[in-house]
């Protein structure tokens, strides 16, 4: 199964000439091949697939990711209308977003 | 949890699922490769909160499942010979060969170990030099580099009591079977997030422009889902094709180069069989000739013979988006999770249990 949820990696050894490392998944810690991750540094988080990492988290990216959608949402609710242009209503959630950021 | 509640945050949810309503104006087929993905549609419900226009199928991206029978057989084959260590991830071990399952081989004597990583197989192999341990591999890509960084260790130990039963497909020349059979409806793909971890997503393009299909690398959490669903359905209406990336934060175009050249140095790309499809040519993995004395295959002389899957089970049709499992006459019947009659059932990501487990009271739709 894949699992989709990122670990926090806590600490990197070396076993049998590979690179491993302790992986955090709130509180579950597990051990995983780093072989394929040589820049992933202690702090970062991974994601692992079958007790190998894969990829590191690009934090940069989520950030991105998370501005674009707000900033669509927050454009359109200056405009009185939600983000596919329907009037909003003055207790619906979308107008919570631009109040708190405001 | 960081990096997840952010991706299951409901009020973006609804904001892009709106977004889809308002972009969507006629019918769409859409299939999401992955098995761990259909899994996480249905455990948000998210097929019944998107507009009646979009009918999300479900692809053959779960590894049990497409696994072929005489696989399973040549399996429980080995793990009965008395020298052999038999070892497998855990969703292995239930899935039922022509005969019977890994679990029931165990309860037979034969010893079957399962394990997390292949590394523990390596290490199992290291601590028993009088048996054979034999690591059952299947999978896409996503766990290709696993068995290759094994076997490669192995090698580098001059272990040779270290066998791979290998069973590795390949999503790209599954997609281009599927798209091109006479009975595809499929209008767009959702990329399998962590296969294109590994292989970047590169090797879509040339499809997406051959066949004039939108598809977009997707991740698992239900933003991620739906801003991929998203992404397809203006594709679609604009009436463009590309691959897009909806998982920026952990795909790039290139993938993961090392785990891409160990893959290259270890494997063969071959002819494979898929359960409930049949052959694609080129859609596998194989040991390369470098590595032939790690392939059990070769190792025990065992011949490939094909089995009949139960002729009321449709997991096929379902793995092939033909059908969705509501439409088995046994699901739910005499075909449910404690008694599976195909892997689409038994497999954790399979797309019939996913339907037993969250949806089973829902209606077709």
């Amino acid at each position: 199964m894949c699992l989709a949820i990122p670990g926090k990696l806590l600490e990197v050894s070396s076993e049998n000439g590979l690179r491993m490392g302790r992986v955090d998944y709130g509180g579950t810690v597990t051990t995983a091949c780093l072989e394929y991750l040589p820049e992933a540094e202690v702090g970062q988080y991974v994601v692992v697939h079958a007790g190998f990492g894969l990829s590191v988290i690009n934090e940069a990216e989520v950030e991105r990711t998370l501005a674009i959608w707000k900033e669509l949402y927050e454009s359109a609710a200056q405009q009185g209308v939600d983000i596919h242009g329907r009037k909003l209503e003055s207790d619906t959630t979308t107008n919570e977003t631009p109040e708190e950021s405001g | 949890m960081k990096f997840v509640d952010e991706f299951r945050d409901p009020d973006l949810a609804k904001q892009i699922l709106g977004r889809i309503s308002q972009t969507v104006t006629q019918p769409w087929v859409i299939m999401e490769i992955c098995g761990g993905q259909t899994h996480a549609i249905m455990r948000h419900g998210l097929d019944q909160l998107l507009p009646d226009d979009i009918s999300l199928v479900h692809g053959p991206g779960c590894p049990v499942c497409v696994t072929p029978l005489e696989y399973i057989d040549k399996a429980i084959r080995l793990s009965l010979e008395p020298s052999v260590i038999l070892t497998t991830f855990g969703d292995m071990m239930r899935v039922p060969g022509s005969e019977m399952n890994l679990l029931t081989a165990r309860s037979r004597g034969a010893d079957v170990r399962m394990v997390y990583n292949p590394l523990d197989a390596v290490k199992l192999a290291r601590e028993n030099r009088d048996k054979k341990v034999v690591f059952f591999s299947v999978g896409f890509e996503t766990t290709a580099p696993n068995s290759a960084m094994a076997v490669s260790l192995a090698k580098r130990e001059r272990l040779d009591n270290f066998f791979l039963l290998v069973s590795h497909v390949l999503v790209p020349p599954a997609i281009e079977a599927l798209v091109s059979s006479p009975g595809n409806r499929v209008n767009a793909y959702l990329l399998a997030g962590h296969v294109c971890a590994v292989m970047g997503w590169c090797e879509y393009e040339a499809i997406s422009t051959r066949f004039k299909l939108p598809m977009v690398v997707t991740g698992f959490e239900p933003v991620d889902l739906l801003s991929g669903i998203l992404a397809v359905v203006e594709q679609l209406e604009s009436g463009t094709s590309c691959v897009e990336n909806r998982y920026e934060r952990v795909v790039t175009r290139e993938g993961n180069l090392r785990a891409r050249q160990l893959i290259e140095d270890v494997f063969s790309i071959v002819d494979r069989r898929w359960r409930g499809i049949g052959t694609i040519p080129q859609s596998g993995f194989a040991l390369s000739s470098s590595y032939r004395n790690y392939d059990a295959e070769t190792h025990f002389g065992l011949e490939s013979h094909v089995v009949n899957e139960p002729a009321n089970c449709i997991s096929g049709a379902i793995l092939q988006g033909l059908k969705k499992p509501p439409d088995c006459p046994a699901f739910g019947k005499e075909c449910h999770p404690v008694s599976p009659l195909g892997a689409t059932m038994v497999s954790s990501e399979g797309a019939c249990s996913a339907y037993y487990k969250y949806a089973l009271t829902t209606q077709r739709k």
